[in-house]
């Protein structure tokens, strides 16, 4: 209880516990509800939608395979909605976790493909140089930001654009396209810089990887960060009020500039694990849109460390459930994309859970 | 029309805004509204204009039983407001935001300018309130802007009408204006609910006056009985003392000294002219004037928080070229930003992380890295206690204490630590009676202390009642200087620019 409390305390000041757990749950809830009664209504039986149901609960956390998957998808969006979370927290709308992910998966490769080094240096070589660019492309909209004044939605935008037509020139490289193909497709990795599936011991199909912990340790450091830090304090009042942060002293400019480059190198690290402990390899439209939905995780979550953890793992879970869904019921995989949504409706729209749900929150 | 309010109650959760009240405005009078902060006034005056529902009790005008959905009905039943912030479209004429919302329109919906231009030059001569119809607003100084409100409502044809806050904002010269307009409206037949905070006003032009504490009327005085004294007693619920005792002592060395300071603003405007000032140990150094002629500029360059276009800044003895606002705080100079909530506290941060606000980088709290949270809690419990401020823990959030406590917290951060120099803006500005008394104590004692106090305040009583010595901003510049005990019109003449 006590923890909970304590959680209360800076998940958001304004909202009882309650209403930080209660809300996202039911939101989910009814969003899976809804999208369901959508397949009813556009012609499937009940049957199919009971199915479809059965398999987005399996297929996420109904056997070890399914969890694994789960924890699989929701990997890359911890780190990256970590990243937008401590945006958010210095008042930062980082719309370019998409392409920092991009550039962040660039540098994996090309460190994976290009040397070999003993196995763990390999690795920790390629997991810094990809968080390492995620930040320098995001620096460039925090620096705008801070001496230009230039707003980071547009910056980060168009840099978004940018990289993935860097992508399409990177992939066309001679340097970096595999041998004897004419698509766009880089070379693969070297085995020494990819991340080692943690339950293979268990199962070698298993695809839960070590970026797992990684991004559990990520989490912890940015709790730590936000929370208990000179830096993270500094975030958190030029994020909630300008005038009193410049007031009580603080770089306001040099502020923005690091909470931007530290929400660019997560989400670089977002791109090098994917890279390293999925793919291997990077094809255009690597990122697939990770970016983008790491910002409705992080709204979910609250721009909380832990809130983002389990609402990473519930987008993870619909991932997984959805695909498993696609191949039992034969339903498409869409739906999930229409449950996403409407659990973001529904989390933006607090006041209409409320009122649809009133004995709950007495 | 007459209005009266039967056992209105009004509770948002578990606290009770207003309950039962009952009040009562007859034609041709004033009822002036005294109370605290948070003591219900606002909720009742949005009760009484249909923002909000009450949840027991009656309004009734001319004896009828009336419920207000919204503004507009309430508005279509005489009751209409002056808000203390206007309501304005700063590049709309006159005529156009009066009309707005109502616009009178002729064929083919073309807005009818022409009849409510002399609609509007019709009541302005009516009531003595001297509007140009085709001015724009943006270029109207605040008092001819509140008349513009004014005429909004007696457009809509307003029986009833509700002034909140209405001289906040206003010289002493306009105030006096502002009283006969009111005293126009009483004899023209129309009721008038005055909102204040401040004793003589109600004293000086309401018929009767109701006092509002915690949600319910605590009385009802006539200003021929009563006195300043009974009124704040009973708008607080306890004896206060409104006379800030100050012996004078022989001032010592100079402190601050500024020189020829000039300030542009972005499109080259001169925002304050050839500022000269010098503040000296153990003196409280008043700035008076009207909001809005450089005092904010002024206090924001000598705290290092707006660049300065030329001129000198000096502490101590020393030159301080652009220094940060984090330098000049290192100086020992503690500021007391004139809004609180904009810029002293983070209202989404607990009384914790507010107390560190301007020193958490300092050894006491950090480590340079992590916080030492353990620490500024101990810091944030001696500061809550030793100033008195009225929480059950450290730990909620800047925004859930009053104002009187919010300036206390704020008070208490600045003054706590080493101090050679402090810069106090709007120092009781929305703060509750009892607490004024506790602020000015404090400042006095600061100065007793051998501390400089530079005081910034539009309230000319507090200025008075402090200072030393004052000075007063017009227009971006020092037009004149005055010993502690000048005569207060005087002093209100310089401040509207009669030297």
């Amino acid at each position: 209880m006590k923890f909970f409390i304590y959680l209360s305390n800076y998940f958001s000041k304004r909202e009882t516990i309650q209403e930080i757990i209660l809300i996202p749950v039911i939101a989910t809830l009814l969003a899976i509800f809804l999208g369901l009664l959508l397949l009813i209504v556009s012609g499937s039986s009940t049957q199919i939608a009971l199915t479809a149901l059965v398999a987005l609960f399996t297929g996420s956390f109904g056997s070890l395979s399914a969890i694994s998957e789960t924890f699989t998808a929701a990997t890359p969006l911890i780190f990256a909605a970590l990243g937008i979370a401590v945006g958010f927290r210095a008042g930062l709308f980082n719309i370019g976790a998409e392409g920092q992910i991009i550039l962040g998966g660039i540098a994996a490769v090309v460190i994976g493909f290009s040397f070999q080094l003993p196995f763990f240096l390999h690795l920790l070589f390629l997991l810094l140089a990809g968080a390492f660019l995620g930040a320098c492309y995001a620096f460039i909209s925090g620096w705008l930001k801070a001496t230009t004044g230039a707003h980071e939605v547009i910056t980060t935008i168009m840099l978004n654009l940018i990289a993935y037509r860097l992508l399409d020139f990177f992939l066309r490289m001679p340097a970096i396209q595999k041998e004897g193909r004419n698509d766009p497709i880089s070379k693969s990795i070297f085995e020494t810089a990819e991340l080692p599936r943690i339950l293979n011991y268990l199962d070698p199909n298993l695809r839960v990887h070590m970026g797992f912990i990684i991004a559990i340790v990520a989490v912890i450091f940015v709790y730590w960060l936000i929370f208990h830090t000179t830096i993270g304090y500094e975030f958190r009042a030029v994020g909630k009020n300008l005038d009193a942060s410049k007031y009580g002293g603080i770089n306001s400019s040099m502020t923005i500039i690091i909470a931007m480059s530290l929400a660019g190198l997560l989400a670089g690290l977002a791109g090098a694990t994917q890279i390293s402990g999925i793919l291997g390899r990077a094809t255009p439209g690597f990122s697939a849109g990770i970016g983008f939905d790491a910002i409705a995780v992080a709204l979910l979550g609250r721009a909380h460390p832990i809130g983002v953890l389990f609402s990473s793992i519930l987008f993870g879970a619909l991932i997984a459930g959805g695909r498993a869904m696609q191949v039992s019921a034969d339903v498409s995989l869409d739906l999930i994309t229409v449950i996403q949504a409407l659990i973001i409706i529904f989390i933006a729209a607090p006041i209409l859970i409320r009122k649809l749900f009133p004995w709950v929150f007495k | 029309m007459k209005l009266k309010l039967n056992e209105i109650s009004k509770s948002f959760g578990p606290v009770k805004a207003n309950s039962k009240i009952n009040l009562i405005v007859d034609r041709g009078e004033i009822l002036g509204l005294l109370g605290e902060n948070g003591a219900g006034k606002t909720t009742l005056m949005n009760i009484l204009t249909g923002l909000y529902k009450p949840d027991s009790g009656k309004i009734l005008i001319n004896d009828k039983l009336k419920e207000f959905d919204n503004p507009r009905e309430a508005n279509q039943n005489g009751v209409g407001m002056v808000h203390q912030h206007f309501m304005l479209v700063p590049v709309f004429s006159v005529t156009e935001n009066i009309i707005l919302g109502t616009e009178p329109t002729t064929i083919f919906n073309k807005i009818d300018l022409t009849n409510a231009k002399e609609k509007i030059l019709k009541i302005s001569s009516e009531y003595n309130l001297d509007v140009d119809p085709d001015q724009l607003i943006e270029k109207l100084p605040v008092g001819i802007q509140q008349r513009v409100e004014i005429i909004k409502i007696l457009f809509r044809d307003a029986e009833i009408l509700i002034f909140d806050e209405p001289t906040a904002v206003l010289t002493p010269q306009e105030v006096v204006e502002f009283f006969e307009i009111i005293k126009n409206l009483k004899k023209a037949g129309k009721a008038i609910i005055f909102i204040t905070h401040k004793l003589h006003e109600v004293l000086e032009i309401c018929d009767r006056i109701n006092v509002l504490r915690s949600g319910k009327i605590v009385g009802e005085e006539l200003p021929k009985k009563t006195n300043k004294k009974k009124l704040a007693e009973l708008m607080v619920g306890r004896k206060v003392n409104l006379k800030t005792t100050r012996q004078n002592i022989e001032k010592g060395e100079v402190l601050l000294e500024v020189n020829n300071l000039s300030i542009l603003s972005d499109n080259k405007e001169p925002l304050l002219s050839n500022v000269d000032l010098r503040l000296h140990q153990n003196e409280i150094l008043g700035i008076a004037g009207v909001q809005g002629n450089g005092q904010t500029e002024f206090i924001e360059a000598v705290t290092g928080l707006r660049k300065i276009s030329s001129g000198k800044i000096s502490y101590f003895g020393k030159e301080c070229k652009n220094f940060s606002p984090r330098k000049i705080h290192q100086l020992g100079v503690r500021h007391i930003p004139e809004d609180r909530q904009k810029q002293g506290l983070i209202g989404d941060f607990s009384l914790t992380e507010n107390i560190i606000l301007n020193t958490y980088y300092e050894k006491t709290f950090s480590n340079n890295i992590a916080l030492n949270w353990s620490n500024a809690k101990e810091e944030a419990k001696r500061i809550i206690e030793k100033f008195d401020v009225r929480t059950n823990s450290e730990e909620i959030s800047a925004d859930k204490l009053s104002g009187g406590n919010q300036q206390k917290l704020l008070i208490g951060r600045e003054m706590s630590r080493s101090i050679n120099l402090l810069i106090a803006s709007q120092p009781t500005r929305g703060v509750d009676v009892g607490s004024i008394e506790y602020i000015h104590n404090q400042i006095v004692m600061a100065r007793n202390k051998g501390i400089g106090v530079l005081l910034n305040s539009t309230e000319l009583d507090e200025i008075i009642a402090l200072s030393d010595r004052i000075i007063v901003f017009y227009e971006g510049r020092v037009i004149a200087e005055f010993p502690s005990n000048a005569d207060p019109n005087t002093i209100g003449l310089a401040m509207a620019g009669v030297n």
